[in-house]
């Protein structure tokens, strides 16, 4: 994980006593002090994939539009279709400069037909408020709700037993990437079919000042199904094994969709948005690089800025890597070179000034089980 | 609070040594595995070769973190723990027994007196490890 310098104190999330309280280690992540890991990433990461987890990742930002301009204007700055996108409909979608770089990823709710919510990086808040607004005015009006905004991500195979239990509303019909209003044990949410995992779940956003007593609640009622709570060490494994961006890793202002493999909510037939030109005339072109997954040969750490080489030429970077603790091997993400990216092409990774080898990989590393229908 | 073995020497860096003879056992302290997290990888000098007091012998990695291993003690390598490229995590499990590193045969066992004792280490540890 990259941790942007921050100039000012951390800041701390609604549940910042809880962590410290359950033994985590708290280190800072994009200008917030938060929990990497409580028991350990690897036992973290695999009570995900074999249970339930319970992440704290209020530390997100939201921010909502509304207004008789909010889809004209969500459509000007976001790559993806927002037209499509029925109430109740979540999108993955993208804010890009003029030259193609990426502001941020994100994800986008339709609450209304004229009211659109935008969940954002936590470190980007500041950078991507000031984007929207600037770029984003005439004929609605943006709320930054980050800060009155708890968010709890429940992910695992047992998450929907255990939040339909304790919501007041049927979660079941859900699928991926569609949200419900609701209460979950008496907390109004946001019911929302998403996360970061792969694994099936629900991202729930609450009042910040009801955000303990939801965490509590989950940590009780989830103790039967072996819930854990679980820091950002194992949600980074755990995105990592599914080919996840991560913001200020794989993806930043210098690097565009089309390399980073995200030219699927990219959609320049819907009329101009915030770096559409630029990227049509790389899709015109073709793309020099791109973001690939691999997986080391031998037990070898690949870590995000080391050099990729080929016979011995440096012509790439890790973005991202780890030990994959259900893949149970070393895998990565990196461009390369648009030659070297077919599954089974070869390279290496030049790792403390070895040169280790690597294996282009078939994506995501980890069969996603997320709630398609 | 961590373990710190009473018959064991340290360094500022979290290895321990336990000296037996003209030989010392080498690892990395309880503490340091605890502030690692998971250990998957492990990279050790092979037996032959010469480590130097203060300078890297090795390379330890968790899921989040590359660390240097820096050398106790002056001499060569007469055994390393090969076990340990198999199973890293053997060094959280059992950070002073089957986690060990290298056995070093000393150059210069003068060496030793400028070790941490396990009261001094112990100190270094509850002042936050730096």
């Amino acid at each position: 994980m990259t941790q942007t310098p921050s100039t000012g104190p951390l800041k701390r999330t609604p549940l910042y006593d809880v962590h410290v309280k359950a033994g985590a280690k708290m280190v800072p992540f994009g200008g917030w002090e938060m929990p990497v890991q409580y028991t350990g990433i690897i036992d973290e990461h695999r009570a995900v994939r074999r249970a339930v987890g319970l992440f704290d990742i209020s530390h997100m930002g939201e921010f909502e539009i509304a207004g008789p301009e909010a889809l004209a204007i969500v459509q000007r700055l976001c790559t993806n279709d927002a037209s499509s996108l029925a109430v109740g409909q979540v999108q993955y979608s993208l804010l890009c400069y003029p030259e193609g770089g990426i502001v941020d990823d994100l994800t986008l709710y339709r609450l209304a037909d004229d009211r659109f919510m935008l969940t954002v990086n936590a470190a980007n808040i500041d950078k991507d408020w000031e984007w929207v607004t600037r770029h984003g005015q005439g004929g609605a009006r943006w709320t930054n709700a980050s800060a009155e905004t708890g968010l709890l991500a429940v992910q695992g195979p047992r998450a929907e037993a255990l939040v339909q239990r304790l919501a007041d509303t049927d979660v079941t019909r859900l699928v991926y990437y569609h949200f419900a209003r609701g209460a979950v044990a008496g907390v109004p949410a946001l019911i929302s079919r998403t996360g970061y995992t792969g694994e099936d779940g629900f991202e729930l956003y609450v009042p910040a000042g009801r955000a303990e007593h939801l965490w509590h609640a989950l940590m009780e009622g989830g103790r039967d199904g072996g819930i854990q709570p679980i820091g950002l060490g194992a949600r980074d494994t755990l995105r990592l094994e599914m080919k996840f961006a991560l913001y200020g890793n794989d993806i930043d202002a210098t690097t565009n969709p089309l390399e980073a493999g995200l030219g699927w909510v990219v959609k320049p037939a819907k009329g101009d948005f915030a770096g559409r030109a630029a990227i049509e005339e790389l899709r015109a072109r073709g793309v020099a690089r791109k973001l690939v997954g691999f997986e080391m040969i031998e037990r070898a750490v690949a870590r995000h800025g080391y050099p990729i080489l080929d016979g011995g030429e440096r012509v790439g970077v890790v973005t991202s890597g780890s030990f994959a603790p259900s893949v149970e091997r070393c895998i990565g993400m990196g461009y390369v070179p648009a030659r070297l990216a077919a599954v089974g092409a070869e390279l290496d990774v030049e790792i403390r000034g070895q040169a280790q080898r690597a294996r282009v990989a078939r994506t995501p590393f980890y069969p996603s089980k997320v709630k398609k229908a | 609070m961590s373990n710190v073995p009473a018959e064991l020497r340290y360094t500022r860096e979290h290895e321990w040594a336990k000296v037996e003879g003209d030989r010392a056992r080498i690892g990395i302290t309880a503490f340091a595995q605890e502030q690692l997290g998971d250990v998957v990888f492990v990279e050790l000098p092979k037996v032959g070769a010469r480590v130097t007091a203060t300078k890297t012998f090795g390379v330890v990695e968790s899921v989040k973190a590359v660390s240097d291993l820096f050398a106790p003690l002056s001499g060569e390598v007469v055994e390393a723990n090969t076990e340990l490229v198999k199973k890293p995590e053997t060094v959280n499990a059992d950070p002073y027994g089957q986690g060990w590193m290298i056995v070093v045969k000393l150059a210069d066992p003068k060496q030793v007196d400028a070790l941490l004792s396990a009261a001094d280490y112990e100190q270094l540890v509850a002042g936050g490890g730096h």
